[in-house]
């Protein structure tokens, strides 16, 4: 049945396989199930993260939707949250059944999802204290929104005010103050007193928040084309 | 003479593969009688001339034979033991010559005589069966493999299949694919007839999945035959015999191997000079295609695209050596990049290929394909009308295109930007005529009372899909303030859109979010044609300022300059 896996690519030879070799080796096998499963409970003790192995995952659920467990599809769309601004959480919903997705689990993470997608993350904040139960389960959650808070901030402002910056990471009083500590050690944050509006937080330039700094990808040519010329040159 | 070689030589096992076809000719002497009798206007001879002019049939002995034979050939039906002499001609022609490796004729014989037997003998009835050919060709076990991938493909197209042909090409796949990976093919053919078998392939089962998804009006024999069958068009089998092509072809080594110089493939149009065959390298290759193609009717956008991901598409390659492939692998990579909010990319890509269709287009009137591409290409104007909606890049697309697009979806565009209840009910209609049809890949439970299932791959996938225009909605009114200033403050822009600040906060970073997209490697890409920065409360526009690409340009003009300095070398003067 062309399931055949006698050959496997010459990279790949060592003895014992990480489970992202397995799936590159075993794309559409079906076998490789409890291991998939296994691997999104590890990714979420030991705070990793491989999206391809998680969409494997969910296409072999897709094909054989009688083996899926959707606590284990939950987890999946937690991890994938935290992936953000990446777009993994509508890549695994693309693959979930709709009526899978009617469920109340997975209708909190879609309006979790939507809230960070849209920027309202004192929304978001609130919605996720309230279900507690599906992100406490995940090392590192609030983390991974508080850095593509971070991230989108800074995609946004030079320079943002203290409170907004509160809002958007949940952190207040004096813990942001630590945390403010943290970054200005750490990553070049800068804290500027306002004309009376109080505190500003002056981010890192980026290319997006100082246009000047943009590099001219267009200035670069590769080498390949180059080659033509080699024969003139020489 | 003929080499005397099979087509291949079995690797695996020592039974003689024209065991395998014993055919059982034994034809109904009665009604082969009475069909001679309909003389047919075409000789063996003349099969063999016309072939010589690129087999155009004269139209005048077409309509002579209709009137004569139509009627009667109607009333006789349809006996699969019945050769035709052009029939007959034709199988013993093709499998000539793809024992001679003449890749010209068989291109010929394969993209004009097949059609042009088709529209006058089988328009509606299928080709007469592999049985009653095979002893025209030696029974050879791959020629007949090849005749019957034909034969369906045929019937596929002109008829509808009984749910015992579906199953029945499944099994002539799995042999036809079986022999090309486990044995060693001596054939070199031509990379449309090989492309089209990866399209039909993917087709096929994409259509048994719609077809079995309608289970609601399914007979109980018909259930009967897909419990027994549940191994046909397997969604396992499918990506794994496309998977297991593109390993076995080592077809992403050899493109590696071609960067480096190493080696030569597309060079050659994937075809072999050196006496080898090109059959499983460019199944192989065909099938990185075949397989985005499945990710996306499965609505796996990411794993499809890095399936693709050998092929160098900002570059020709043996994908655009064929007008089907081009289309398709452009068709389901921007469909893919839209989902995946990469709309840049979707959209130089599309501008690309609706060029070169335009341009192209009178060249394939005459191809069985012409239908196809058209209707593809009318579905990527309406992509590029959902993208250049949620993305106003219009600075990358051309001219013609852009007129054209104007012309078809000018009037819809502009009311897609409104972001009403008719804006939506416009993304939607676009959405559903262009997308592929999507499907469900595991099979129905025949238990429960039957239901058909056929929508709901497609609806989920527009659900989405919408789910996503909504949460650009309020986008395109920020960019119609952002493009009038240079500078604005954030409570003027609130008070123009009739939002309070934190909302309007909210919406300058949805903006920021939606037009920054990840690339494959995790980079941060910007998509946004006007883009800005907040400085205290202040937002300071930024305009994108088209690049310039001074390199290839001055690349191009130094090979120019080059060949004008050969050329007035050459020149002696006097």
């Amino acid at each position: 049945m062309g399931r055949e896996r006698e050959t496997q690519n010459p990279q790949q030879q060592q003895v014992s396989f990480t489970v992202e070799q397995l799936v590159a080796v075993n794309p559409y096998n079906p076998d490789i199930l409890p291991d998939l499963e296994n691997y999104v409970n590890e990714q979420i003790s030991s705070q990793k993260y491989s999206l391809d192995a998680n969409l494997c995952l969910l296409r072999l659920y897709q094909f054989e939707p009688e083996r899926m467990s959707t606590q284990i599809v939950a987890r999946i769309l937690v991890k994938a949250l935290m992936a953000m601004p990446a777009p993994d959480f509508s890549l695994c919903l693309f693959l979930i059944p709709e009526r899978v997705q009617m469920e109340e689990k997975f209708k909190t993470l879609m309006v979790l999802s939507h809230y960070l997608e849209t920027g309202r993350f004192r929304q978001f904040w609130d919605e996720a204290a309230k279900s507690r139960n599906i992100v406490e389960a995940v090392p590192g959650f609030e983390q991974a929104i508080q850095s593509y808070a971070i991230h989108l901030l800074s995609l946004t402002y030079q320079k943002v005010p203290r409170s907004v910056l509160a809002e958007a990471i949940n952190i207040e009083g004096l813990s942001l103050d630590k945390f403010l500590e943290q970054q200005m050690t750490n990553c070049g944050w800068k804290i500027e007193q306002g004309h009376g509006k109080g505190q500003f937080i002056v981010l890192p330039s980026n290319e997006f928040n100082h246009p000047q700094l943009k590099k001219n990808t267009a200035d670069g040519i590769p080498l390949e084309h180059i080659t033509r010329i080699f024969p003139i040159l020489g | 003479m003929l080499s005397q070689q099979p087509l291949y030589v079995e690797a695996q096992t020592s039974k003689n593969p024209t065991d395998l076809l014993c055919p059982s000719l034994n034809p109904n002497l009665s009604s082969h009688t009475r069909l001679a009798q309909l003389t047919l206007p075409i000789c063996p001879l003349l099969l063999c001339s016309t072939m010589a002019t690129g087999y155009d049939y004269d139209d005048a002995t077409a309509v002579n034979y209709d009137d004569q034979g139509g009627p009667q050939r109607q009333d006789l039906g349809y006996d699969p033991n019945f050769v035709p002499d052009s029939v007959k001609s034709f199988v013993v022609h093709l499998y000539r010559h793809i024992r001679e490796k003449n890749v010209y004729e068989i291109h010929q014989m394969y993209e004009t005589s097949f059609q042009t037997l088709s529209e006058r003998l089988f328009k509606e009835t299928p080709w007469p069966s592999v049985d009653a050919v095979a002893h025209y060709v030696d029974n050879d076990h791959v020629f007949c493999l090849l005749y019957r991938e034909m034969w369906f493909r045929h019937l596929y197209a002109r008829l509808s299949p009984t749910l015992k042909q579906r199953i029945d090409s499944w099994d002539n796949y799995c042999s036809l694919f079986q022999v090309v990976l486990h044995g060693v093919v001596n054939m070199q053919l031509p990379n449309q007839w090989l492309w089209d078998m990866v399209d039909e392939f993917v087709y096929q089962f994409q259509s048994f999945c719609q077809y079995r998804a309608k289970m609601k009006n399914k007979t109980e024999q018909e259930i009967a035959l897909l419990r027994q069958h549940d191994q046909a068009w397997n969604v396992y089998g499918v990506l794994n015999f496309l998977q297991a092509l593109v390993e076995k072809s080592m077809i992403i080594q050899i493109l590696e191997h071609e960067k480096q110089g190493l080696e030569q493939f597309t060079a050659t149009d994937g075809y072999d000079y050196n006496g080898g065959s090109n059959v499983l390298k460019v199944l192989g290759y065909f099938s990185m295609v075949g397989l985005l193609r499945v990710h996306c009717l499965l609505g796996d956008y990411h794993t499809g695209l890095k399936c693709l991901l050998p092929i160098d598409i900002s570059q020709q390659g043996v994908y655009t050596s064929v007008i089907g492939s081009h289309i398709t692998t452009i068709y389901h990579y921007g469909f893919a990049n839209l989902m995946l909010r990469r709309y840049v990319d979707a959209i130089r890509e599309f501008n690309k290929i609706l060029l070169y269709i335009y341009k192209t287009k009178q060249y394939h009137q005459k191809s069985p394909q012409y239908e196809q591409i058209l209707k593809k290409n009318e579905q990527m104007y309406a992509l590029l009308a959902i993208c250049l909606s949620l993305c106003p890049q219009v600075k990358l697309v051309e001219e013609t295109v852009n007129s054209q697009l104007r012309e078809k979806y000018g009037e819809k565009m502009i009311r897609m930007q409104r972001y009403d209840d008719e804006a939506f009910a416009i993304y939607d209609e676009l959405f559903s005529y262009a997308c592929p049809k999507f499907i469900t890949p595991s099979a129905p439970s025949f238990e429960e009372p039957l239901i058909n299932y056929n929508q709901d791959a497609y609806r989920l996938q527009l659900k989405l899909f919408l789910y996503e225009v909504k949460q650009q909605q309020l986008l395109s009114g920020v960019r119609t303030f952002l493009k009038v200033y240079s500078t604005i403050s954030l409570a003027k822009l609130a008070n123009y859109m009739e939002v309070d600040e934190p909302t309007l906060r909210t919406i300058l970073m949805t903006y920021k979010h939606k037009t920054h997209a990840v690339d494959s490697e995790g980079k941060i890409i910007s998509n946004a044609d006007v883009d800005f920065y907040i400085d205290d409360d202040m937002i300071h526009v930024i305009e994108s300022k088209p690049l310039k690409r001074y390199g290839d340009y001055f690349l191009r003009q130094i090979v120019k300059l080059e060949g004008v300095i050969n050329d007035m070398d050459r020149i002696k003067l006097e």
